[in-house]
């Protein structure tokens, strides 16, 4: 008896122990993907996010408060995914923050975020009207959106016209991913061709967008200005190889940002030469936040990923900014809720519809240039909209543009009216920003 | 009326590509009767395993035959260890198998060698051949006729193969009947054997000839769903079958994106050859070259 009830308090005790360990660390679930059709991306792009969480660690933590991660496979399905966020979200004192870079996963999230009060952040992809943090408060596509990227593009192509008003009877074909993921900016784009007075040309690329000859037979034939490339995955390449085979030049080829990394134009060869895409991290081991994970965290045998020579390709990098960004918003949080302490879901919520990411604070963590400044608020959850243009010269990507911005007022006003028409529909009622601190 | 050529030539060129992959499927289908599920994925470990032998050195000229004899190992392998025990099972039992294996091969090839996406240069270029441009303003790419050059010879090969030699004929008996080639004598082990082998050479020329268009990558998986309309169509056990469907799977895909597709949204080329498929079914379920089934009641 003596002995089982010792068992018992030393029970007792050990998960007390272990409940108190889990509190002194902020934990942030994982919902990685490894394998399956995306998993170069999904490799990359996390990778490089627990990379960053290893150098916050190795440096002593967010004012002391070490970081937790746990993965979950989510193979990219939104299924998959969704159970991944139910089995983790609980865990380890609960989720801080949940990122699932995936459409399809951010949609089978948004009402749970919301009913569990964790944030979510869909870094640079989900649904634009998100931007508008009154309707939606627990969702957060912040730094930039596909409508942004939209404008942005536009206004590179006016800039490398001359003026936007030069792009007045030009013909831009919009060569798209056939899902909500492709069809995402064609409000923005049919705007645009209305307000300057070019000719948007749709063309459909029907999944996975392995063969294209039909759609590039139609382009030759329209023999337009400019060919946007909406594409993902495997369509990448394919569109670069289809556009060289049917001597389309590739200087003239604009691609989304997800048809912007190594991974899609490495298939294509000498095909992707010249061709420009957007993007909203920099690539590159030159940062000084680059080279302390190379020395810390690679140096100490802690690297995440398998080939060492993919630290600072475009997944890498745009993954050290997402872990930049949640860390971040949690270091945010800790100045008003307590700097050393563990923060919940609901205080890095807070932390992120605050951030505050200017040039300097940037340079500070040695990532100036990486991405451009971020600074949120309850109405703004996207905080920047800035975008740049890099081509890709065979060997890696190199920009060509500053950080830019698009139409934003038009953007604002277009991401208003859909946030409106989304909360008329779910019965939201909108907080007021006015009276949010 | 030019364009209309156009569209059609390069269909009929794109229909090679998918003949490619879908004479592997008619192999197997052939020996055993079964639908291999696991095609496409072999396809992709063909080309990911010469990718990934070629970048740990291996010269270009010595990855064929090493992945050849990587796929022949794969081959044998998959005759001892998932079809032997399944042997007089019925048909749905070794076609579950088939999904199983393609999973178990999909993560065998990534977990060897990574996830990456890797390019392939056959040293062919995928671009016009000038003279046929200055001559009738039309695109047809020197790589789509070295692909059709390439199926060409593969077709030839593999019928001769099965319509002259010992082997061949074994495997029909095979295919036929299970137990009846046992009892006549026929090693059914040593002839699932070659022809999982032989699918597995002719998924490594497809896997090569894809992985230079597309990228050495996951998505070599999904050339399988291209295969399946052509397999519908030309029947599941003729090797011409497989050539002549994809041609018209090729052509009529690419004929209903341009022409018809700016009418309905666009983007039908996925799905629009299964719909041609399934009208064919009704008329001629067999395939075009398909043994009819009779069978007596």
């Amino acid at each position: 008896m003596r002995a089982l009830k010792a068992a018992l308090a030393g029970l007792a005790l050990f998960t007390a122990a272990s409940t108190v360990e889990a509190q002194t660390e902020q934990f942030i679930p994982i919902l990685s993907y490894r394998v399956g059709p995306y998993a170069a991306g999904g490799s990359g792009y996390f990778g490089g996010a627990i990379d960053y969480f290893n150098l916050v660690n190795a440096t002593g933590g967010i004012n002391g408060v070490k970081l937790q991660w746990e993965e979950c496979e989510s193979e990219y399905t939104a299924s998959r995914g969704v159970e991944c966020y139910e089995r983790l979200k609980k865990k380890n004192g609960g989720a801080s923050v949940v990122e699932p870079l995936s459409t399809g996963i951010a949609y089978g999230l948004l009402d749970r975020v919301a009913q569990d009060k964790i944030p979510m952040t869909t870094f640079g992809y989900g649904s634009a009207n998100a931007a508008d943090g009154s309707v939606f408060p627990w969702v957060f596509p912040v730094g930039t959106s596909y409508w942004s990227q939209a404008a942005a593009m536009i206004a590179y192509l006016g800039q490398k016209e001359g003026g936007l008003d030069k792009l007045k009877g030009k013909k831009i074909v919009d060569l798209y991913h056939d899902s909500a993921f492709g069809k995402e900016p064609l409000p923005v784009f049919e705007a645009f061709a209305a307000k300057y007075g070019f000719e948007l040309m749709k063309i459909a690329v029907a999944h996975p967008g392995n063969t294209q000859e039909s759609q590039w037979l139609q382009i030759r034939q329209a023999k337009p200005d400019y060919v946007i490339l909406w594409g993902w995955g495997v369509m990448n390449p394919t569109a670069l190889k289809a556009a060289a085979k049917f001597g389309y030049p590739r200087e003239k080829v604009l691609g989304v940002w997800w048809a912007g990394s190594d991974e899609d134009v490495i298939p294509a060869g000498d095909a992707a030469k010249g061709y420009v895409s957007a993007a909203f991290t920099a690539p590159g081991t030159a940062f000084p936040v680059m080279q302390d994970i190379a020395k810390k965290v690679y140096g100490a045998g802690k690297g995440n990923l398998e080939d060492k020579s993919r630290q600072g390709s475009i997944y890498h990098n745009r993954g050290v900014t997402y872990g930049i960004i949640a860390v971040e918003a949690i270091r945010k949080a800790q100045e008003k809720y307590g700097k050393g302490k563990v923060m919940t879901a609901e205080q890095v919520r807070w932390g992120l519809e605050n951030l505050n990411l200017t040039e300097a604070r940037l340079k500070e963590l040695g990532a100036g240039g990486m991405f451009p400044p971020i600074k949120t608020s309850c109405a703004d959850h996207e905080g920047s909209g800035m975008v740049r243009f890099q081509v890709w010269d065979g060997k890696s990507f190199k920009a060509v543009t500053p950080y830019m911005l698009g139409d934003k007022a038009m953007i604002r006003k277009m991401v208003e009216e859909s946030a409106a028409k989304y909360a008329a529909e779910k019965k939201i009622t909108p907080r007021d920003c006015s009276k949010e601190g | 009326m030019t364009f209309f050529f156009e569209v059609l030539i390069g269909g009929l060129l794109s229909g090679v590509m998918y003949s490619l992959v879908a004479l592997g499927f008619v192999l197997i289908y052939k020996a055993s009767g079964v639908f291999n599920f696991a095609q496409g994925a072999m396809v992709f470990f063909a080309a990911l395993t010469f990718v990934g032998l070629n970048e740990l050195g291996i010269p270009f000229w010595l990855c064929v035959p090493a992945t050849l004899a990587a796929m022949i190992l794969l081959g044998l392998a998959t005759e001892k260890f998932v079809l032997r025990p399944l042997v007089n099972q019925p048909q749905i039992t070794l076609f579950m198998a088939t999904i199983g294996l393609s999973f178990f091969i999909e993560g065998l090839a990534q977990l060897m060698w990574g996830a990456n996406v890797r390019g392939l240069d056959l040293g062919i270029q995928d671009e016009p051949i000038q003279w046929i441009s200055d001559a009738t303003t039309m695109n047809v790419s020197k790589f789509d006729i070295t692909a059709a050059g390439i199926a060409a010879v593969l077709v030839t090969v593999l019928a001769v193969f099965f319509s002259r030699t010992r082997i061949g004929r074994a495997l029909r008996a095979v295919a036929d009947d299970h137990q009846a080639a046992l009892a006549v004598g026929i090693p059914l082990q040593q002839i699932w054997g070659i022809v999982w082998a032989v699918a597995g050479a002719v998924a490594l020329v497809a896997g090569m000839l894809w992985g230079a268009r597309n990228g050495v990558q996951f998505a070599l998986t999904f050339v399988a769903l291209k295969a399946l309309p052509v397999l519908i169509l030309g029947g599941f056990e003729s090797i011409p079958g497989a050539i002549v469907g994809g041609l018209i799977i090729g052509a009529s895909e690419k004929l209903a994106e341009v022409f018809l597709g700016p009418y309905v949204g666009g983007g039908i080329e996925g799905w629009f050859p299964y719909v041609l498929a399934l009208l064919f079914l009704l008329v001629r379920p067999e395939g075009l070259f398909g043994e009819k089934i009779i069978r007596r009641i």
